[in-house]
This record gives structure tokens, sequence and C-alpha cells, in this order.
């Protein structure tokens, strides 16, 4: 087992803990640079959807692993951002280069907006407050008339960047896998700066938060300002990587998918929002592969994807509720202290409800 | 508001009604599982349409007669609201409340794909407890909704009246209060949690069963459920006369504003909640009066 010693403060807030971290990740990014050397554009084309799932899954891990607040609308920012992106492109004839950035503020705005608005809500109030953020947003894009394309739908543009079309797949891939890791890095910096250190310590408690002097009010907004920031981005990406938007591609289901996708990769940690985003852009590819040795009946009805989805969700939260990354850092410590695993060194602490109610 | 006459606004008024109360039934099955555990069921909108797909079962396809059929449903709803959460709920006493939602809403896709698989993905019709229509001069009304509107106001009140006299219902406060707190009092914690959520899952049969003949039996119906959550937070999200009175309210708003904004139509209901957040954060009827650390 390493130790690991303490030398300085700067240590801390390093990128990487040590160098062996560093080359690991190094080594990661090197073998996603050098995939499309050796993989079909259809596995591409799927790693480029891992790849904005995931920056939506970062927006959203900002906002409900870090700063605590559970939001089911994430999909209505996703939204947002794509048809903003998707307008200023088509009829206003805006750079891509700018149209991206732009679409994102824009998301970010109206994140803010409604943060400021449910910052003063907790818990269930404010998950329902999103949920219908979610529903309202898809029906105002639906009912949007000819600015909108109303249920119809818009076509997307093709990406142009300083007149270099990014019409294939590996040119598309790596542009989702810059993006992406620029996220990563903006999350990681989020995080060992004083407003993420903000962020976590409002979501382990308000009160002691706001008695150490965080503005939680303020805070709490900017979460919901990066996180429809990183989702208007995604949405932008998403909008080329289906070739055609309508209101119903981004409704609450999709936020409900978020939201189970980051807790399925493990809430309150980077790896989370990407192990959740390999889960669920991989999981109906995977059980295509599952159906061919099951029996023709439940294989051929409509609701096995989600019945299957539905039970490892189950199980997760039954027997996992650290998600995939929780498993990999329990795998990991078992061999890093080989003989000497304890399963206590993981337990949960129980505890028994006091309502806040009083009557 | 052109063109809607006196009577068409009796009319609209009504429908809203009936509508409402159907919303308050699923609210009350959220409400009470949410009182005595804090533990919030996204998946009660999936009850109700189980509920429905059940009834369905009993009364139409295999013919029993209406009342035998529903009463059967309510018992088997009531076995199953026990047993989820016997099963399943019960191992997550005690985890932060987040985790419940997750659960609940996992439980809601597994439920919604199981009674896909089992009865199919279609529109399915059910009969109405009671035909025919009452006609009030210009105003006609439908039984069944005369009817829900009665079978709402009799839970309501019985409820009420539950949880004031009954011994069983005033162990139940106490258990919403401090768990280990009851449990120390001899009161039988499991046993009570699983009943609360056996009769939420009833209540949600029950409106299952007046809803099935309105909108058709199929397995988006449960969506509704966000509707009632909906109203039970306008009411504030924990008290049973707060959760009707939203619930009444956004029924009653909803037909109107329907008529008046045709293009966004339903996401009344979410404006009006957010309105009602806006002014109190709490709800109407506030539950939550100070966070302690």
């Amino acid at each position: 087992m390493r130790v690991l010693f303490r030398k300085s403060y700067k240590q801390d807030i390093r990128l990487f803990r040590d160098r062996t971290q560093a080359f690991w990740y190094l080594l990661f990014l090197c073998i996603a640079l050098a995939a499309p050397l050796f993989l079909d554009g259809y596995f591409l084309d799927e790693l480029s959807f891992v790849y904005i799932y995931a920056i939506a899954g970062l927006g959203l891990m900002i906002l409900t692993g870090f700063s605590g607040q559970v939001s089911f609308g994430q999909a209505a920012f996703v939204a947002i951002g794509a048809y903003a992106h998707t307008i200023l492109l088509s009829r206003y004839g805006v750079p891509w280069i700018l149209s991206l950035p732009l679409a994102a503020l824009i998301t970010g705005l109206v994140g803010l907006a409604i943060g400021r608005i449910c910052g003063r809500m907790h818990g269930l109030y404010l998950a329902i407050a999103t949920l219908s953020i979610a529903i309202v947003t898809e029906r105002l894009i639906g009912g949007g008339g000819d600015f909108t394309g109303g249920h119809r739908g818009l076509p997307v543009p093709g990406i142009d960047i300083f007149g270099i079309a990014i019409d294939q797949s590996w040119k598309t891939y790596l542009l989702n896998l810059a993006l992406f890791v620029g996220a990563i890095l903006m999350t990681r910096n989020l995080l060992r700066t004083r407003s993420g250190r903000a962020l976590i310590a409002i979501r382990d408690s308000e009160v002691s938060a706001r008695s150490l002097g965080t503005n939680v009010a303020f805070y709490k907004a900017y979460a919901f300002f990066l996180s429809a920031v990183f989702a208007g981005l995604a949405g932008g990406l998403l909008a080329h990587a289906f070739y055609y938007i309508t209101p119903e591609t981004f409704g609450m289901g999709e936020s409900i998918r978020l939201l189970l996708m980051i807790v399925v990769g493990g809430i309150g940690t980077i790896h989370g929002a990407i192990f959740g985003a390999f889960f669920i852009v991989l999981l109906p590819t995977v059980l295509s592969w599952v159906k061919v040795l099951l029996p023709g009946a439940i294989a051929t009805s409509g609701g096995f994807d989600s019945l299957a989805f539905g039970m490892i969700l189950l199980g997760f939260i039954l027997f996992e509720p650290d998600g995939l990354y929780g498993r990999w850092v329990k795998i990991h410590h078992y061999f890093n202290v080989f003989p000497m695993y304890k399963r206590r060194s993981f337990q949960r602490q129980k505890t028994f409800l006091k309502t806040e109610r009083l009557k | 508001m052109t063109g809607l006459s006196f009577a068409d606004a009796i009319q609209l008024l009504l429908v809203g009604l009936s509508q409402g109360c159907l919303y308050s039934l699923i609210a009350i099955g959220l409400v009470l599982v949410y009182k005595a555990t804090e533990q919030v069921n996204f998946a009660q909108g999936e009850f109700m349409m189980l509920g429905a797909f059940v009834g369905y079962q009993f009364i139409v396809l295999w013919g029993l007669p209406y009342w035998l059929g529903a009463l059967l449903t309510l018992v088997f709803m009531g076995g199953f609201g026990y047993g989820v959460d016997a099963l399943v709920v019960r191992r997550l006493t005690g985890q932060p409340v987040f985790t419940v939602f997750i659960l609940t809403l996992a439980l809601g896709i597994a439920l919604r794909a199981v009674a896909g698989i089992v009865w199919g993905f279609g529109n399915y019709s059910l009969p109405a407890p009671v035909e025919g229509n009452l006609t009030l001069g210009s105003v006609i009304i439908g039984w069944s909704s005369v009817l829900a509107i009665l079978v709402t106001a009799i839970v309501a009140s019985g409820l009420y009246a539950f949880f004031r006299y009954a011994r069983q219902g005033v162990a139940m406060q106490a258990l919403s209060l401090n768990q280990l707190a009851a449990f120390y009092m001899g009161i039988p914690v499991k046993r009570l949690t699983s009943s609360i959520w056996a009769m939420s899952a009833i209540f949600g049969a029950i409106a299952g069963l007046l809803l099935g003949p309105v909108t058709l039996v199929s397995t988006q119906m449960g969506f509704v459920g966000f509707k009632a959550f909906a109203g039970a937070i306008v009411g504030g999200f924990g008290s049973i006369p707060g959760a009707v009175l939203g619930c009444l309210l956004i029924g009653v708003t909803e037909p109107f504003f329907d008529i008046m904004f045709p293009t966004f139509k339903g996401i009344g209901a979410y404006l009006i909640m957010f309105v009602v957040l806006l002014i109190r954060p709490e709800g109407l009827l506030a539950q939550i009066y100070a966070k302690k650390v």
C-alpha cells in the first residue's frame, strides 16, 4: 500500500495525485486519441455519444453530486443548448466556433435565472420544480411555432470550423474528445478552488456552510449556471450527432435518464459521470447482444430494454449505492491492502428518521 | 376568455373538480408514505397504472363482476404495496432521501416495463363503475365523475378521522416523528410502515380504477402521478388536507388554462405550482418550520 506524505500545501491542489496517476490518465488519453486508427465508424459514433453524455453528466454532477441540489431537469438545459446552437447556426449564420460558446452562455444564463428561483427550495420541492421545468421547456419549444420549428423539429447544419468541414466520424470524434477533455479539466479545476469547496460544503451541510461565511444563495445559483453551461455545450454537440432535433428528444424521460446515469456511475465523483455515460450509451448495444441468447417472446417484447435498465438500477441502489466508481474503488482497495481487506471499511452509517416537520 | 358561456364554465369546473379528485387520491397515497417515513414514492403513478391493469385483468379478461373485480384489485394492490416496502424499500431505512428518489424512479421504470410485457403497450378500455350521466339544466356530468368526487371526500375524511382517533393512526403519527423513539415505545415500526405502503397502493389502485374508464388503461397513464406531485407540493407536501386542496386547485384551473392556451396544453399544472412556490416556498399549508442542524 502506498503511503502519501504531505510535503507542501500545493500537494492538495495538484491536478494529479502523483506520477503514477498522471501516467495512467495520460495513457488513457493517448488510447482515446488513437482510437480512430483501430475502431470503425459505428464505434467511433458510439464513443462520441459517450463523450457528449459525459459532458452533460459532468454538468449534472456539479449540480447534484457536488452542490447537492437534485435536479430532474437537466435535459431542459440540453434542449435549450441544442436549440440555441441550431438556431444561431442556421438562421443567423453565426460561425460554428462562436455559436457553440454563445449557445452554452445562453443556456448558462437561463440556468442562472432558474437557479436564482430554485435556490430557495430543497429536496423534493427542488426535484419536482426542476422536473416541471423539463416538462414546461419541452412544451414551450413544441409550441414555439416557426421559431423553434414546433413539434416538426429543426434540421441541424454540418460543422464547419474556419472552412474545415467536420463531416467524418473520426473528425467529429476528435472534436467531441477535445471538448470532453476540456470539460473534465474544468470540473477538476473547479473542485480544487474556493468555489468548488464552497459547493461541497453546501452539499454536506447548508447550515454550517452558511455559518462559516459561504454565500449559499450565490453558490447555489452558480452551480446551476455551471451545470447549464455544460448542458448547453452537450446540447450543441448532441444536435450535430442527431442531425435533426425535436422537442421530444429532450423530454422528461431524458432528464431522468441523465440523473440515473450519474447515480449508476457513482454520485459525487468525476469518474462517476464518465462511467455512467459509458453505461447508458453502451447498454442498448450490450442488451442487443444479450437478447440473441434469450427466448424470442421476452426478447421481442418492447419492454425488455427498460425492464433491464430498471432492474440494473434497482440492483445498484440496493447493493452498490456508490455506483460503478464505488465498486472500482473497493476493488482497488482490496488489492491495495491485499490480505487485510475489511468489508467494514466501506460500511455506511445507519441512521434513523427524525423528521424536520414539527407536526 | 371569449365564447365561454356560464354553463360551459360550470361544466369545465365540474370536470376539473372530478379530475382534481383523482389527482388527490394519488397525492394522498404519496403524502401518507411521506408523512410516515419521509420517503417519497415516485412510483405512485405506476402503482395507479398497475391497479388499473390488474382491474382490467380481473374485470375484462376474466369477466368477473365489476365490484368483485374491484375488491380483488384492491386486495392485490394492498399486498403488492406491503411487499414493495417489506422486500425493497425497507432496506434503505435511514439512507439519504435522494437514494429513495432513485430507487422509486427505477421501480417505476421497471413496473412500466413489466406492465407492458404482461398486458401490452396499447390502450385498453375499462368499464366505468356506474354508467350514465347526471343532467342538471344544461350541465352534464358523468356519474363516474360524481363517484370520483364522493370517493375522494370519503377517503380524505376517513383518513382524517383515522389519524385523529384510531390507535393505529396515532401510532403512525408517532412513527413519522421519530422512528427510534416510536420503536422504544413498542410500536411495531416495520409492520406499520409496510401497512402504510399497502394503504398508499390501495388508494393508487382506487384512482386507477376511476381514471381507467376516462383516459383508457395504458402504460403511460402513470405520468399523471407527476401532476399529483405538483398538487401535493402546492398544498405543502406532507399534509393531507393540503394535498387535497392543491390537487383540487390544479384540477380546476387546468381545463381553463388548456382552453385559453391550446398550444401549451398540459403545462398549466406546473405553472401554477411555480407561482405558488414563488410566493410560498413551502406550499400553502407549510409543513417544514425550521431546518435543524
